[in-house]
């Protein structure tokens, strides 16, 4: 971690109010703590205490450097949900699903609310920092279930015990096609 | 010169042309063929995104792309009818003279003068490039004046708290919605979920495309077959199509 400013920083202030307050003793003391408290301050993940430590993620590494995302998460955000909402532009890197996509927790497959009494990735941050959370209102706070097919039961054929490959190679319109054309010859109509 | 045996051309014809799309008239097709958008350009102007729906051929009592949105969209009935919002729905026609009765679907008919744009007080009504006329929930205020300013009464206000929404339909309450002409799909090359439906139970009630495109499909009937507008004396120039009506 590169944050050695805010480490001397507590280091100095905690030491010049003792520093005044009291003698030698007390300073000796403050030296301590100066020493002792960064130490005590960062968790073994690197993690400052004031941070909510992030637990949730399936990547290796986020899209930006932890810093940068703590800060400015809500920039790109921002920045994509308007080209997404009013150009279409549906890039994943910065969008709001890929984060939930990575960042929701395993055993409640959420990003918000929380898992065996800590707080999920989301949530655990703006709670700590008192930021109110308002995406999840709307956005769903869970990835999209792994099998597309389940939102569209009415045009997906029954799974079939021999299937090999559930039709991942078609795009959208093929698929349609195909069982258009299935349709109607399993209706008996001729296809020309 | 030996003799040509045709059968085996005639089964290559064949097939080329249902490999090309079933034929349903000289020239008209049922399908579009694919032309996806990648994923990091901007809808354009060049699209017009529409539908056709041949209300001769939709079913009295049939439901499918009503059910269909419900459930691409999460649209559900959360127990109060009266203010439930609708994406999409069915409607009866008769005529009482004749007694000649059919159906049709209604929803946001994605005009290219779309007055609920008009009204907006914030600009969270709007047309995309391509057509599609959309809310933006995230700048929406709730105010109503679209759903009181649009004359299909496409657009419902969101009453009630929602959870567990598909993550490309972002919903909730406090804002207006309507019939997004299923965007998320549209921008990832596939028709809307309303009008697979349809296709899927053999009524092929409804057909979607770019209409920009002369070559496209659904201009293709359009040049071919009689149209209408629903309330084409408000000069609204309608995405949303009917034949037969």
């Amino acid at each position: 971690m590169s944050d050695s400013p805010n480490k001397s920083f507590t280091g100095k202030a905690a030491g010049f109010g003792q520093l005044l307050s009291r003698g030698w003793a007390v300073l000796l003391a403050a030296t301590f703590l100066a020493v002792a408290l960064p130490a005590a301050a960062y968790d073994e993940g690197g993690a400052k205490a004031g941070h909510a430590k992030h637990i949730d993620a399936k990547g290796d590494k986020c899209v930006r450097d932890e810093a940068y995302m703590r800060r400015n998460h809500m920039d790109l955000l921002k920045h994509q949900r308007d080209d997404t909402m009013r150009k279409g532009i549906r890039t994943t890197q910065y969008s709001l699903k890929n984060c939930i996509g990575c960042h929701a927790n395993e055993k409640t497959n959420s990003v918000i609310g929380s898992t065996d009494g800590k707080d999920n990735f989301c949530q655990g941050c703006h709670n700590k920092m008192a930021v109110k959370l308002d995406c999840f209102e709307c956005h769903s706070s869970k990835p999209k279930a792994a099998s597309g097919d389940a939102m569209h039961p009415i045009v997906a054929p029954a799974a079939q015990p021999g299937d090999k490959d559930k039709q991942s190679g078609l795009s959208g319109k093929m698929r349609w096609q195909m069982q258009a054309k299935l349709d109607s010859v399993n209706k008996g109509e001729v296809v020309k | 010169m030996s003799k040509v045996d045709n059968s085996r051309r005639n089964f290559i014809g064949a097939g080329a042309v249902a490999t090309a799309g079933l034929v349903i008239a000289p020239g008209v097709t049922l399908f579009d063929m694919a032309n996806a958008k990648p994923a990091g350009e901007a809808a354009s102007s060049a699209k017009r995104w529409g539908m056709l729906i041949d209300s001769s051929k939709c079913t009295p009592g049939c439901n499918d792309c009503v059910t269909a949105c419900g459930k691409e969209n999460g649209v559900a009935s959360t127990g109060h009818p009266q203010t439930d919002p609708q994406w999409i729905r069915k409607i009866e026609l008769k005529e009482l003279k004749s007694g000649r009765s059919h159906s049709l679907p209604m929803m946001c008919q994605h005009c290219a003068e779309p007055p609920c744009v008009d009204v907006c007080p914030t600009g969270a009504s709007f047309k995309r490039a391509d057509g599609i006329v959309l809310v933006d929930r995230h700048i929406c205020i709730g105010c109503r004046y679209c759903m009181m300013a649009c004359p299909y009464k496409a657009r419902s206000f969101v009453h009630e708290e929602h959870h567990d929404q598909n993550p490309d339909v972002p919903r909730g309450k406090g804002c207006v919605e309507a019939c997004t002409l299923c965007v998320h799909r549209v921008d990832n090359d596939q028709q809307p979920a309303c009008v697979e439906a349809c296709a899927a139970g053999n009524k092929d009630a409804m057909l979607f495309g770019d209409l920009n495109d002369p070559n496209s499909e659904i201009s293709k009937r359009i040049a071919t077959y009689a149209t209408t507008q629903v309330r084409a004396d408000l000069a609204l120039n309608t995405g949303v199509r009917y034949q037969g009506i």
